[in-house]
Order: C-alpha cells, then sequence, then structure tokens
C-alpha cells in the first residue's frame, strides 16, 4: 500500500525536528545547560543576611573598650591586632578598616573607593560614639525590603532566558545550514523542485516548538526552585520569547548566509554574541556602562530582550509598554532574515 | 517532443586558473545511455553540474529536454533526477525518512518503500544513513534521485570507491532505468562502467572532447585491436616498434612500453627475436584487447585514472 505523500514544508520541518532531538550534544546545550546555569548561580546568590564585615583595633589601653563597644554592633566582626599585623590584614583585604588611636582622638583607616569599607567606618564610629553615650536627635527606625521580584535571581532569570534564546535562535539555524552546506546536501537539495523558502520556512517552524519548550522548562525551573514568578501574562511573555527568538534567527540566517566552514559560522557567531554577553545585561545592569554608549547598548536585540523580559515577568507590564521593544526586535529579525535570504549561498 | 534529451553548444567555463569547459558540444538522444570519460579535473563534474543548472556556464547554449534552465528552472527540476559526486546525506535520517523527504518535493513519483524494495534497501529502512555501507549510501542516492520518477538521470561518479558487488547492483539500478525508457548521463573513469553500460562515451581532456563515439566505435578507432605491454633489461630503444609488423605505435606506461598491434601471432614472435637481436632481455610480457584506456593513452600519452 502506498504511504501517503505529505507536503514538502511539513516532511522538513518534521525532519529537522527529528534531526535536532537526535543529536544528544544539542538537546543538553538548549535545555540542559541553562538550568545548571541558573542553578549555579541561584545559589551563589541566594538570599541571606549581609555579611558582618572583619575590622581591626590596633594593641593599645584603649584596645578592650573599643573591642566591647563594637561587638555589639550587628554588622561588624572586630579582633585587635598589632599595628604591623593590622596594616598587612587591611593591605591584603582581611579586614576593612583598622581602628587606631592618637593624640586627636579615634583614626579610621580604611581605603574610600571600597563601598563596604566607607560603610564599615560608618558602623565602627556609630557604635564607639553610642558607648561613650551619644544620643541620637531625630527618633528613627528601619524597614527592610525583601519583596519577591527585587531579588537577584528575579533579575537573572529573564537575563538567562533571553540569552539562551540569542544562543539557541543563532546555534538552531547556524549549526544545521552551514552543515548541510558543507556536506553539499544544500546543493542537493536545490537540485530537487523542492522550494527554496520551504527550506528555510521549515528552519522556523521546527524552532517554534523547541522555543515553546525552551521557555516553558526554564519559567518553570525558575518558579518551582527560587519561586521566581511571572508577575505579567503569560501570553505576553510567550509572545515576547517567540518574538526575541525569530529576531535571533533571522540573526542567525545572515550570520550564516554566507559561511562556508563550521569554524567561519562560530568565529562569526561569536563576533555577534560575546558583546551582547557583555552588554546587554544578563548578569548585572547595563545601567552602570557610561551613558554615552547606553543608546547604543539599549538598541541591541539582545538588550531589547531582556528589557522586554524583565517589564513583563519583573513589573507585570502589558502589551502596550512592550510593544516599542517588540517592534523593534522584529525589524532587527526581519530586515535580517531578508537579507540574508538575498545573499545566500546554497552551494 | 524533441528527439533530443539533452543538447549544449559551445559550452565554456572558465575558472580563474582554469578552462574547466573549453567549447563543448553535445547531443544525447532520448532513451540513451551516455558517459563522460576523462581523468580526473578534465572538466566532467563541471560540464554534468551545467547540464544539471546548478553551475551557470560562461557562454553557450544547453537544451535539456527541449527546455532551458533559465525558462523553465521547476519544470525541469520536476523531470530530472541527480545523483551528486560527494552530496552527505543527513546521517540521523533514517533511510525511509530520508526518501520520504525527497518524495515530497516532486509532484508525482514513486512510493518510497516501493523503491527501496527495487534498490534492496527495504532491509535498512529503519536504519540511519551514518549507519550504511559505501554501496548502500549510493543506492540511497540513487532511489533520491529516481524518487521524482524522472524522464533524464544524471550521475556524477556513481560507482566510485565501491567494492566490485556494489557497483553491480548499481549498474543494475542504471540498465533497469533504461529499460522504462529513461535517459541517462553520467561520468566515470572505469572503463569497464562505460564499455558495460553507455551507448555513446564522449571522452574529455581539458575540457575538449577528443572522442566521441560507441565503445566499439571508439577502440576501432585505434587501429589496433590489441596491445601488448612488456619490460626488458636493458630496455629498448623507442623506434623498435618500427621493425614490428602490424604495430601502430609504442607508449611509455610506468616504465614498460605498450605496443598497439593488429595481430598478436605476427607481432609477438618478432618482438622476442628483436629483443634477442639487441642483446636484452625479456623480463614481462603480457597481452590485452584493447579497451578504451588504450584509446586515451593513445590519443594523450597519459593515463585516465593518473592518480
Amino acid at each position: 500500500m502506498p504511504s501517503e505523500v505529505r507536503p514538502a514544508l511539513i516532511e522538513l520541518t518534521s525532519v529537522r525536528t527529528k534531526e535536532f532531538l537526535r543529536e544528544t550534544e544539542a538537546v543538553f546545550w538548549v535545555f540542559g545547560f541553562p538550568l545548571i546555569l541558573a542553578l549555579a548561580l541561584g545559589f551563589a546568590f541566594r538570599d541571606k543576611p549581609p555579611d558582618r564585615v572583619p575590622v581591626a583595633v590596633i594593641e593599645g589601653p584603649a584596645a578592650a573598650e573599643q573591642l566591647a563597644a563594637l561587638s555589639k554592633s550587628p554588622a561588624l566582626i572586630p579582633r585587635v591586632m598589632k599595628e604591623a599585623d593590622a596594616r598587612e590584614a587591611l593591605r591584603h583585604g582581611k579586614v576593612s578598616v583598622v581602628i587606631a588611636n592618637d593624640a586627636k582622638g579615634v583614626v579610621y583607616r580604611f581605603d574610600p573607593t571600597r563601598p563596604e569599607a566607607r560603610v564599615a567606618r560608618q558602623d565602627a564610629d556609630d557604635a564607639l560614639q553610642r558607648a561613650r553615650g551619644r544620643r541620637d536627635v531625630v527618633p528613627a527606625h528601619e524597614e527592610h525590603v525583601r519583596e519577591q521580584g527585587a531579588r537577584y535571581i528575579d533579575f537573572l532569570l529573564p537575563g538567562l532566558l533571553g540569552m539562551n534564546l540569542m544562543g539557541t535562535g543563532m546555534w538552531g539555524m547556524g549549526f544545521t545550514i552551514a552543515n548541510a552546506r558543507m556536506k553539499k546536501l544544500l546543493k542537493r537539495l536545490v537540485a530537487t523542485p523542492m522550494r527554496k523558502s520551504d527550506y528555510l520556512l521549515a528552519q522556523f517552524l521546527s524552532r517554534l516548538l523547541f522555543l515553546i519548550v525552551e521557555t516553558t522548562v526554564l519559567v518553570a525551573f525558575g518558579w518551582l526552585v527560587f519561586g521566581v514568578r511571572v508577575n505579567g501574562s503569560i501570553l505576553l511573555l510567550m509572545l515576547t520569547c517567540i518574538v526575541g527568538g525569530y529576531a535571533f534567527s533571522g540573526i542567525g540566517l545572515l550570520t550564516v548566509s554566507r559561511a562556508k566552514t563550521l569554524e567561519a559560522v562560530s568565529g562569526m557567531m561569536n563576533l555577534i554574541m560575546v558583546p551582547m554577553w557583555i552588554c546587554s545585561g544578563i548578569f548585572f545592569s547595563y545601567e552602570r556602562f557610561p551613558e554615552t554608549v547606553k543608546p547604543v547598548i539599549r538598541a541591541l536585540p539582545l538588550t531589547l530582550l531582556n528589557d522586554a523580559l524583565r517589564m513583563v515577568m519583573n513589573d507585570a507590564a502589558g502589551l502596550a509598554e512592550v510593544a516599542p521593544r517588540l517592534l523593534a526586535l522584529a525589524v532587527w529579525g526581519v530586515v535580517s532574515f531578508l537579507i540574508g535570504l538575498k545573499i545566500f549561498r546554497w552551494q | 517532443m524533441p528527439s533530443d534529451a539533452i543538447l549544449c553548444r559551445s559550452l565554456k567555463k572558465y575558472y580563474a586558473d582554469v578552462k574547466a569547459v573549453d567549447g563543448l558540444e553535445l547531443s544525447i538522444a532520448a532513451g540513451e545511455c551516455f558517459g563522460l570519460l576523462g581523468p580526473n579535473g578534465a572538466g566532467k563534474t563541471t560540464t554534468i553540474e551545467i547540464l544539471e543548472g546548478l553551475t551557470p556556464a560562461d557562454s553557450g547554449d544547453v537544451e535539456i529536454l527541449g527546455m532551458t534552465w533559465r525558462r523553465d528552472e521547476r519544470a525541469l527540476r520536476e523531470r530530472i533526477g541527480i545523483s551528486l559526486q560527494e552530496t552527505q546525506l543527513a546521517e540521523k535520517l533514517t533511510v525511509l525518512e530520508t526518501l520520504r523527504l525527497f518524495r515530497s518535493f516532486y509532484r508525482n513519483g514513486h512510493d518510497p518503500d516501493e523503491l527501496l524494495r527495487d534498490l534492496s534497501l527495504d532491509e535498512k529502512r529503519d536504519a540511519r544513513v551514518g549507519k550504511l555501507s559505501g554501496g548502500q549510501r549510493q543506492r540511497l542516492a540513487a532511489a533520491c534521485a529516481l524518487v521524482g520518477d524522472p524522464d533524464i538521470l544524471f550521475l556524477d561518479e556513481p560507482t566510485t570507491g565501491l567494492d566490485p558487488q556494489s557497483r553491480l547492483q548499481l549498474w543494475d539500478v542504471v540498465q533497469r532505468f533504461r529499460q522504462k525508457g529513461g535517459t541517462v548521463l553520467l561520468t566515470t573513469h572505469y572503463m569497464e562502467e562505460a564499455e558495460r553500460l553507455c551507448d555513446r562515451v564522449a571522452i574529455i581532456d581539458h575540457g575538449h572532447l577528443i572522442a566521441l563515439g560507441t565503445p566499439a566505435e571508439l577502440i576501432g578507432k585505434l587501429e589496433a585491436p590489441h596491445i601488448i605491454e612488456f619490460t626488458s633489461e636493458p630496455p629498448l630503444s623507442e623506434d623498435i616498434w618500427k621493425r614490428l609488423p602490424g604495430c601502430h605505435g609504442m607508449t611509455a606506461k610506468n616504465g614498460s612500453w605498450m605496443l598497439r598491434v593488429d595481430s598478436l601471432a605476427d607481432a609477438v614472435p618478432k618482438l622476442l627475436a628483436t629483443i634477442d637481436e639487441q642483446g636484452s632481455k625479456l623480463v614481462t610480457l603480457s597481452t590485452h584487447a584493447a579497451t578504451l584506456e588504450d584509446l586515451f593513452v593513445s590519443l594523450t600519452g597519459r593515463e585516465l585514472r593518473d592518480a
């Protein structure tokens, strides 16, 4: 009994999907690696009380009284040291502040460019002044902010999601196409009546499936393990991931459109991805970069995607707020795709 | 319906350092099996890929089934089947998946399962392409070329590197395609393959056609149906052949001499006597009926497989 003939687009998509699933390593890098990274970073930066800062008191007549006063501060770990040892400890960063006494009173020795040293100096001074009877003139108390959505893991997870979408989008296109070109499979395919657009479209369609799976896995993992919640709409998050994923597929197609070897593809992929790994706010906010380069950074596709993901996941932003970024991402994707298609090398 | 399945005129393709095809004219009739013969680098692959519409020619005309690549590419692709010289099909797919994929590109064609049975690949239908032997891969490549039920089959060195049994199996595939009226254009550097499969053969060298005809005609052109190959110690001088009866020439090959003669019965005794007269001693002697290989050597002074 003759088996039915399915449309070429469906065959191409199904074949592409099977090929990927049979490539064990690729499956690991797409699904396993981001989870391991999220787990490691999540634990490294998990919530815990602020570290107490070690400070040194120089041996002398006032040392015992000062040690007792400093010990009452919840932010400090004071210890008594000899002058020479204290200098050495300060130089090596083993203590942040050295407390000495001279004719004029207490001397705080520290590096003012280190924020934790400045804070420790303030804490030490408060402790010493209060022990000698200083009274605060304005009554004050503290309120501690620990809300969900403001922790490091809440910031990190959307960044990892964006990074993963970039990596799988670019490599998903790059590796298969470069490989098929090198093995002359592309040439063999264009020797049939196959529509070239079907081939490229199939690459995009099979990506959709993986895109949904990898997004779901990472978001579910963040929620179950670290309690990272999606504060905005899940559908909008999915839409953002799909637009972002496809933008990078388009950029991946452009990157691989003429490359003849896997080495060339690999080099170009890194040339494009590494700057975005650094600049686009995966692990830390790009607000730390100088003002002059920020407009450029904000226009990078990964920055657009990461910002949009954080807006939806952390800030519960709606479609109207995210739309400009999604639109910009779509422009990146479509323009790259069209240029890539134009200059594509089939053999 | 024009009687020529494949036609090309004044075909030229120059690369920076080499004239790959230099004014080639060919006309191949429908139903014919035509062989392009030549050493590596002769321009066989460039020629066949121009005819397949994969490489643009610098100048010249190509007509396939009365159509041109510029105007009728899609229609032509439906009617030809191609096996490239070095395609590696996706290793992670199974044989059947691969063939179904290729079948999906054609409007009409064979049932993949049936085709696999015809090519004795049905036992391997669920095996990954990466696990196939060289012969099985070539048969799968042939299956991919045949699955669209083409009128013309283009095969670029279909049996290079295959063991004798795999080669026979592939020849069988080609012959069965021909029995159904198909036209075949193949390139090869195996003489026996051309002699066995091809109705007509074109020998090309440096992008030029240097001989064209049926294998029998071409061998007939040698004027000498027999070849004597011999070595002697010390070697004989080059003009020795002029003294032998019915001898048409002598060519050197790997340190031995090849004589082209009308009759072994006349030439061999005289050759032995001459070697004796010269105070030389016969080291090796063998004879065979002339082949296309000998024709190529006599035309170019080189061997076809000048590896």
